[in-house]
């Protein structure tokens, strides 16, 4: 038994602090030494987190909508593919989270409601929910095949009914024309600092993304060796009763 | 800065929330790896 | 030999005969789930206590109590197969699953059917519902089509929440976000048909549209992706 220290190495480590100095640089300028908005005043600010959250959610449930259609797709394919899909999908429950709570202090600001029945956020909420479900059918148990095979077949479908919620809500929310005053789309000019701030946050993080997943899939591995291990040992355990 | 408790309110939120989950992680795997084998963990 | 459309033809009659005669020997839908969706509409009166608004929302709440009603439904399809392990058996068998997830959902949309029935006749007394023939022939359609929407839905999200304890409970949450879109479309259908706010029947044909979309995607999609889920 090695004393190795856990998921990390030195390529982590160095993402690591990479990732913490892009979030640093990023608070730096977009509460401090970014502008505020013509229009929205400081409120601006939320997005500099709100943006790079939804935009990680997204990368991570189509990251596992890929592993899942992957690992569908061969017969024997490596349950790695389920581990980053399940890594990927619980990371993006997170950040739909977030942007969902720093969505609503934004509208609680702009609109001065917390929740509006919008096409874009009520689609959100589906999408947090969905994947809810994703993460609570990845913990029904069974060998790990079976959690594989259930699991990239329910990400597949979630990637077939999201467009389909979001189209059916959108059709349900024209018929309350209500475009100007609630309107999530409003543009907003950004100049160059604010637009930095932007992709700073989206690259940050999408590092961040990255390196969460690593350490989480490689915790999943050691997750399912140990239950495959424990298996071993009560399989063995068995077979020395019976031999003894 | 206008509605201060709002937009620190978010980004503490977002901070708290990752940081909080990244932890867990990073502990999890610290756990796992103490009573691991050197094949099952293949990035060392 | 599971191969042939005819043989699965036949499985899927005999699937689809088999839980529709469960069903009538035990009556549940009859002596258990109807009086349910109508405690719920009765229910419904009490909290909403507004004899306008009620009329008003009256399409949607037709269709939150089948939704809650189908929950019970589905759930009970499951249960008899797992209580013998029947399914199980089947699938041993080689027998196709796609055949099987047909005949399930078939004898499903049979029974979510006639519970819809009863519960627009529920809303026409209750509500103070008045239908004009077209917009009882639009009603009628939307029924037919929303209910082979959530019978397919169902029949598959059903077959993964069976079986091993503490699974039941999953259904609900994996289910309820997934029929929103025929919530939505069955719910305008339904408003037009009623006549409800002043909406005219001619508005109701785009979302049994809808609707339509929704019940070919999900019986195509069901038909291939029931075993994989379901597979133990």
């Amino acid at each position: 038994m090695a004393g190795q220290s856990g998921t990390g190495t030195s390529a982590t480590r160095r993402l690591g602090v990479l990732v913490i100095l892009m979030l640093a640089t990023l608070a730096l300028c977009g509460l401090w030494f970014s502008a505020e908005d013509v229009v929205q005043g400081s409120t601006v600010r939320i997005m500099y987190v709100h943006v790079p959250s939804i935009w990680t959610a997204y990368i991570a449930f189509g990251l596992t909508a890929l592993c899942s259609a992957v690992y569908l797709s061969g017969k024997n394919r490596s349950l790695a593919w389920d581990r980053v899909a399940g890594a990927s999908g619980e990371i993006g429950v997170l950040f739909v989270a977030v942007s969902l709570v720093t969505g609503s202090m934004w509208g609680r600001l702009t609109w001065g409601t917390y929740w509006v029945w919008d096409a874009r956020l009520t689609s959100t909420a589906f999408l947090f929910i969905t994947y809810v479900g994703y993460l609570a059918v990845r913990q029904l148990g069974g060998t790990h095949r079976q959690r594989a095979r259930r699991s990239s077949v329910l990400a597949l479908l979630a990637i077939l009914e999201i467009p389909l919620v979001h189209f059916s809500v959108t059709l349900w929310r024209s018929l309350h024309q209500e475009a100007s005053v609630a309107n999530p789309n409003a543009k907003v000019a950004l100049d160059g600092l604010m637009l930095f701030s932007l992709f700073l946050g989206l690259i940050a993080f999408t590092m961040l993304f990255v390196w969460l997943v690593l350490h989480r899939q490689r915790a999943m591995m050691l997750e399912d060796a140990f239950s495959d291990r424990g298996l071993d040992v009560a399989i063995a355990a068995r077979r020395n009763e019976a031999g003894a | 800065m206008k509605h201060a408790s709002f937009i620190f309110g978010s980004w503490g939120l977002t901070a708290v929330s990752v940081a909080v989950y990244a932890v867990w992680v990073i502990r999890r795997g610290r756990e796992l790896a103490k009573h691991a084998t050197r094949e099952e963990m293949p990035w060392t | 030999m599971s191969g042939t459309s005819i043989n699965k033809r036949r499985i899927a009659i005999a699937v689809a005969r088999k839980d529709l005669t469960i069903e009538w020997n035990s009556r549940i839908l009859v002596n258990q789930v109807a009086p349910f969706a109508a405690i719920v509409m009765v229910l419904f009166a009490f909290a909403l206590d507004n004899d306008g608004i009620l009329q008003r929302v009256a399409p949607g709440l037709v269709w939150l109590a089948t939704l809650f009603s189908m929950l019970v439904v589905i759930q009970r399809s499951f249960t008899v197969e797992s209580a013998d392990g029947a399914l199980d058996a089947l699938r041993v068998a080689g027998v196709d699953m796609g055949a099987i997830f047909v005949g399930k959902a078939v004898a499903l949309m049979v029974q979510l059917f006639v519970l819809e029935l009863m519960l627009v006749a529920t809303a026409v007394v209750l509500y103070g519902v008045e239908m004009t023939l077209t917009g009882f022939c639009e009603a009628i359609v939307t029924l037919v089509v929303a209910t082979i929407g959530l019978g397919s839905v169902g029949t598959l999200y059903g077959g993964l929440a069976a079986g091993a304890r503490g699974r039941e409970t999953l259904l609900p949450l994996l289910l309820l976000p997934v029929v929103a879109p025929v919530l939505i479309g069955a719910t305008r259908a339904t408003e037009a048909a009623f006549g409800s706010g002043g909406t005219t029947v001619s508005e109701g044909w785009p979302w049994i549209g809808l609707l339509l979309v929704f019940a070919v995607l999900f019986c195509a999609v069901g038909t291939v992706a029931f075993g994989p889920l379901v597979d133990e």
